[in-house]
């Protein structure tokens, strides 16, 4: 290890135009073979802009939430489908398809918090949606795009864990039973069996609320950052008890999302420091620390081939190629893209 | 008769004819030396036989003539006390029973009250006979018994009416008193003393009946009582076993004594609760839980803990007991409170309820009040204990305090005791097996497990990935700090950006001390937007950062800066704090010009409570002495603009500022300061002016109440000592000094 350490990487390029500050990212289409993504930012303005990462200019702008801000994006595996979820309350469902951009569908949200919304695809057209619900501390199930309620995921009285902050659906290749996990107020993150209703398990990792976390259900490991100055590790084992398994201490607090890359490979912090950090996800060392922007990250996102995208408040998203994805590994993707074939013709 | 048999009488009739008319130093000498081969210990050992028989039938008639010639001027024969070593010695290594029954004869009959008498003649000699009497009766505590004797006959054979004579002893009360505690003593540190074999009955009663004998009916009965007690107790805590026993001792000891001598009573309730803190600190706990343990420990003490809680707790919430007791005092009945209230039962409490509670408060409000941190430390934890026995349906009280080794001794005697035999009783909790993990077959399977660090898929190439250069990773700073004076003025006022505001703060010290020229131009702004500052968001050691601000413009700027601080300290318009701040402020500032940064950093702090004791300490010399290398004190010119100001006023009282009446925090604090601006006035001209001023203020307030004023003022009068030069003291008029 002769060699000095290579200088901090650049942004192969950077984004601008939004207006506003970036609160959501989501890479559109883009597998294999398929030529370069789309990337969708939403805005504090309320606007969702799809850029092309070819000419690198917004292809399009989508105006549905009323000036408030844009919280959540994520397309949905079948059709040219987005949704997106604003401030005003309201998730939408758009129609990409064929150069369209209307919306076919929206919900009204009970929350008023800062809290995401997440889907889980179910084959056939069907997904489910998990979103906050009306009780502040309460996780609403829904069965799209029936928009039928499943049930209401309410913490124990005596839990007190908050309101859910950040949540996620999935579900283990072995069994069809849909699993949640939420990441609360005071820093638990919980894992909800959807079916039967019930607190699987619950781990304070942090003193602060979780602001954002992301799961590899392959190794059945989560990281979520929060508030404080630490990122917490965690495990699922066999009795389905969540623990924590490390915590790695940050230079400066406030972490507003976490992102592992598709390949699980490493994985990608949004930090109040205006800093996008870069860890190994197995051993968590620390790989670089991108200072680019001038304000808050607020979000992060990997593309299925490996692009990183980090929108901040400074109103630019930048974009980043690094550890490129070997083209050999021939690693299935995880549940984080299933938008695999939505492609970007779709709007060419 | 056997040969052998008569060579050890012989031998026996001899030296005891020699050792009780001989004065040859040297003679006695080897007198006892030949006698000792008869002893156990003896390094050439007699026969058994002959042994034997020296311990049957010679030992006491030798003993005897020993005592007999006990007297200073024959243990004086030979240098070095030799020959008191030797005497002793026989005392210690023979049979005890017998050495003990000898000495008890010694003091008895009028044979030996005589002899005490003779040798209580010279004082010296009462002494030395004393210690010599006593020495083998401690050391005898530590032999084993010898067999087939016991404390029994020892009882029976005189030892009552050794010490009944004793007690009524006029002629030497000192040899009176000691008898009984070296008694005690003795007993309870022997090892065979059964407090751990169980067989009390022979010992306990023996001692107790000694112990009542010598001080019941004697005229200094209380003096022994509370004598033997203390030594007992004191000397009990050393020991492991003993203290855990003790109130049980105690209780076989003395029996009902309290209930039925009103003098015990008194001794037991009331002095020993109340005066006896002179002890060492480490003493006071056991001492006290093996007292009100003693009371607590019969149903028929109980009501005098109940009574003596009482008295305590008066005590305790008497206002002027709390300005005017020592602070171990203090320690020591709040300690005695714990414990009492650890011991009472609810329904003894619930009883007197009222009457405590009016007791307890006046002690709180009395305490909260008082200016020593200490005291009022001692307020808070008492009132926490106590409100939550006497009141346990109430909301807890809690107070802030920052815990120390005194505050958790105090809670940790709160806690009721473990009664003395807890460990047998103790059987080891059986935890119950860990809850079978309901089941969750239905679910399981499912699930996929963690899989190992490692394993698997991440076996692969991923290692390789190289980490870039996080060297630019730093702490970031939220707000870029102003470059300027002027800047920090400006945000400090007129900023509504808190981020500002606080960086300004922050930067202020190092701008101000950075570039004195420019502070100089806005110095009395600076100081007044300082001294006007409110923490509006949560700054974290916003007081820190305000004072060492004020600090820094101080000492650039000093002479106009305190001409208009001092005035302020006078005006209408502030709150305690402000004026606090002033003072805070005007003692460490003139201390920074003439000497290194590192003596800022101690200025910094203050003339905080500990002044008094600061001011002699090796900070403040060092401070003087590097004043005097330096040549001219710097604070020569600007001592005046700090001191004269502020003990101008302190006697006309304000509206809003009574420095004599309410305010004697600020008093206190005053004081402090005044005295530290005496002390850096050291080698200037204005020192024997400031002396005199300072002195003249000393002794109008010499008999403050408040224990922080007077410890201030005695600061003042030290610096004063230190920093006037010697002839100017001596030489002035005594009324102006």
């Amino acid at each position: 290890m002769a060699a000095s350490p290579l200088p901090p990487p650049d942004p192969r390029f950077v984004l601008r135009g939004t207006q506003s500050a970036v609160h959501a990212l989501h890479f559109f289409g883009g597998a294999e073979g398929q030529g370069q993504p789309l990337l969708l930012s939403g805005s504090l303005s309320g606007l969702v802009h799809i850029w092309s990462l070819q000419t690198r200019r917004a292809v399009a702008t989508l105006d549905g939430h009323r000036g408030q801000c844009v919280t959540w994006l994520h397309s949905l595996p079948q059709g040219h489908q987005l949704l997106s979820q604003g401030r005003d309350l309201k998730l939408c469902l758009w129609d990409l398809a064929e150069g369209r951009n209307a919306v076919v569908d929206s919900m009204h949200l009970e929350s008023m918090g800062f809290c995401r919304s997440t889907v889980l695809a179910r084959g056939q057209g069907h997904w489910m949606l998990a979103m906050p619900g009306r009780g502040s501390d309460e996780v609403q199930i829904l069965e799209m795009p029936s928009k039928t309620s499943v049930c209401t995921l309410k913490p124990e009285a005596d839990a007190k864990p908050g309101m859910p902050m950040c949540l996620e659906l999935w579900q283990a290749e072995s069994s069809p039973r849909p699993l949640l996990l939420a990441g609360y107020e005071d820093g638990s993150v919980a894992l909800w069996d959807v079916s039967e209703r019930k607190v699987c398990s619950r781990v304070a990792c942090h003193t602060e609320p979780v602001m954002g976390f992301d799961f590899d259900s392959q190794k059945a490991r989560g990281v979520s950052g929060s508030a404080e100055k630490a990122l917490a590790v965690w495990s699922l084992d066999e009795q389905q008890a969540l623990q924590v398994c490390k915590t790695h201490e940050l230079t400066n607090p406030g972490i507003a999302d976490v992102k592992i890359r598709p390949d699980r490979k490493i994985l990608a912090t949004a930090g109040w420091d205006h800093r996008v950090r870069v860890f190994h996800w197995r051993t968590m060392k620390p790989l670089a620390v991108l200072s680019f922007h001038s304000a808050t990250v607020h979000c992060v996102a990997f593309a299925a081939n490996g692009l990183l995208a980090a929108g901040s408040g400074d109103q630019r998203i930048s974009i980043w190629s690094l550890y490129p994805i070997s083209s050999d590994s021939s690693t299935p993707l995880s549940g984080h893209v299933e938008d695999t074939e939505v492609g970007a013709h779709a709007l060419a | 008769m056997d040969p052998a048999l008569s060579a050890v009488r012989l031998t026996v009739r001899e030296a005891i004819h020699t050792l009780s008319s001989c004065e040859d130093g040297g003679r006695v000498l080897s007198t006892l030396g030949s006698l000792r081969r008869y002893l156990s210990g003896a390094e050439n050992p007699a026969l058994p036989g002959e042994r034997e028989e020296f311990a049957r039938v010679h030992f006491s008639a030798l003993l005897r003539c020993l005592v007999g010639r006990l007297s200073p001027g024959w243990l004086g024969l030979l240098p070095d006390g030799q020959v008191e070593e030797l005497w002793a010695s026989f005392f210690l290594e023979g049979p005890a029973d017998q050495a003990f029954l000898v000495l008890m004869e010694s003091v008895e009959g009028a044979a030996g009250r005589q002899r005490v008498l003779n040798v209580s003649r010279a004082t010296a000699g009462h002494v030395r006979f004393s210690a010599g009497w006593l020495r083998p009766v401690r050391l005898l505590g530590s032999q084993p018994l010898p067999a087939g004797s016991s404390w029994n006959q020892i009882e029976k054979n005189g030892a009552f009416t050794a010490h009944r004579r004793l007690s009524g002893n006029e002629v030497c009360p000192r040899l009176g008193r000691c008898c009984p505690v070296a008694l005690t003593i003795a007993l309870l540190e022997h090892p065979a003393f059964p407090l751990a074999a169980g067989g009390w009955d022979c010992s306990v009663s023996f001692l107790s009946q000694v112990l009542g004998k010598a001080c019941v009916p004697g005229r200094q009965s209380e003096c022994f009582l509370s004598r033997g007690v203390r030594s007992a107790v004191w000397q009990g805590s050393h020991s492991t076993p003993v203290v855990c026993k003790l109130p049980e001792v105690l209780s076989r000891l003395l029996g009902n004594l309290v209930m039925k001598n009103k003098k015990a009573q008194f001794v037991m309730t009331r002095k020993l609760l109340f005066l006896q803190y002179q002890y060492s600190v480490r003493a006071w706990t056991p001492m006290l839980q093996s007292l009100l343990g003693y009371l607590a420990t019969d149903s028929q003490r109980r009501p005098l803990l109940v009574q003596a809680l009482k008295g305590l707790l008066e005590t305790w919430g008497s206002c002027s007991a709390v300005r005017h007791a020592p602070l171990a005092q203090q320690c020591y009945i709040s300690k005695a409170v714990l414990i009492c209230l650890a011991l009472l039962g609810e329904a003894e409490l619930q009883d007197s309820r009222d009457e405590l509670l009016t007791s307890l408060m006046a002690g709180v409000k009395s305490r909260l009040d008082s200016s020593l941190p200490v005291v009022r430390r001692l307020g808070m934890i008492v009132a926490e204990v106590a409100s939550a026995r006497l009141h346990p349906e109430g909301p807890p009280l809690k107070f802030q305090y920052e815990e120390d080794e005194l505050s958790r001794e105090m809670l940790a005697l709160a806690a009721p005791r473990p009664a003395a035999d807890s460990p047998l009783e103790a059987s080891p909790v059986v935890t119950p097996e860990a809850a079978e993990t309901p089941g969750r077959g239905s679910v399981d399977g499912g699930i996929p497990q963690a899989l190992p660090e490692g394993s698997g898929s991440d076996l692969d190439s991923d290692d390789e990935l190289v980490p870039y250069d996080m060297s630019g990773d730093q702490e970031l700073k939220r707000s870029k700090a102003p470059t300027y004076v002027r800047d920090c003025v400006e945000a400090l006022t007129s900023s509504e950006d808190w981020e500002r505001w606080e960086a300004a703060l922050r930067a202020l010290e190092a701008l101000v001390i950075r570039n004195p020229a420019a502070a100089r131009e806005v110095s009395v702004e600076l100081a007044k937007v300082l001294l006007h500052l409110e923490e509006k968001t949560s700054v974290e050691g916003f007081e820190g950062l305000r004072q060492r601000a004020l600090v820094a413009v101080v000492v650039t700027d000093p002479a106009p800066v305190a001409e208009y601080l001092t005035s302020q300290f006078y005006a209408l318009n502030f709150s305690l704090r402000q004026r606090m701040d002033i003072l805070d402020v005007s003692a460490p500032g003139p201390s920074v010009p003439p000497v290194t940064p590192k003596l800022h950093q101690a200025a910094v702090r203050g003339p905080d409570s500990e002044g008094t004791r600061h001011l002699c300490a090796p900070r403040l010399q060092g401070s003087a002495r590097r004043g005097r290398d330096a040549g001219a004190n710097q604070f020569s010119s600007v001592a005046g603009y700090f001191f004269f100001p502020l003990i101008q006023h302190f006697d006309r009282p304000l509206v809003t500022f009574d420095l004599l009446g309410e305010d004697q925090l600020v008093l206190g604090r005053l004081a402090h300061t005044l005295g530290a601006l005496m002390y850096l006035a050291v080698n200037t001209t204005v020192a024997v002016t400031m002396g005199k001023a300072l002195l003249e203020f000393v002794w109008t307030l010499r008999f403050h109440s408040d224990a922080y004023v007077r410890r201030g003022l005695l600061s003042s009068v030290s610096s004063v000592l230190l920093s006037v030069p010697a002839e100017r003291l001596l030489a002035d008029p005594p009324h102006q000094l």
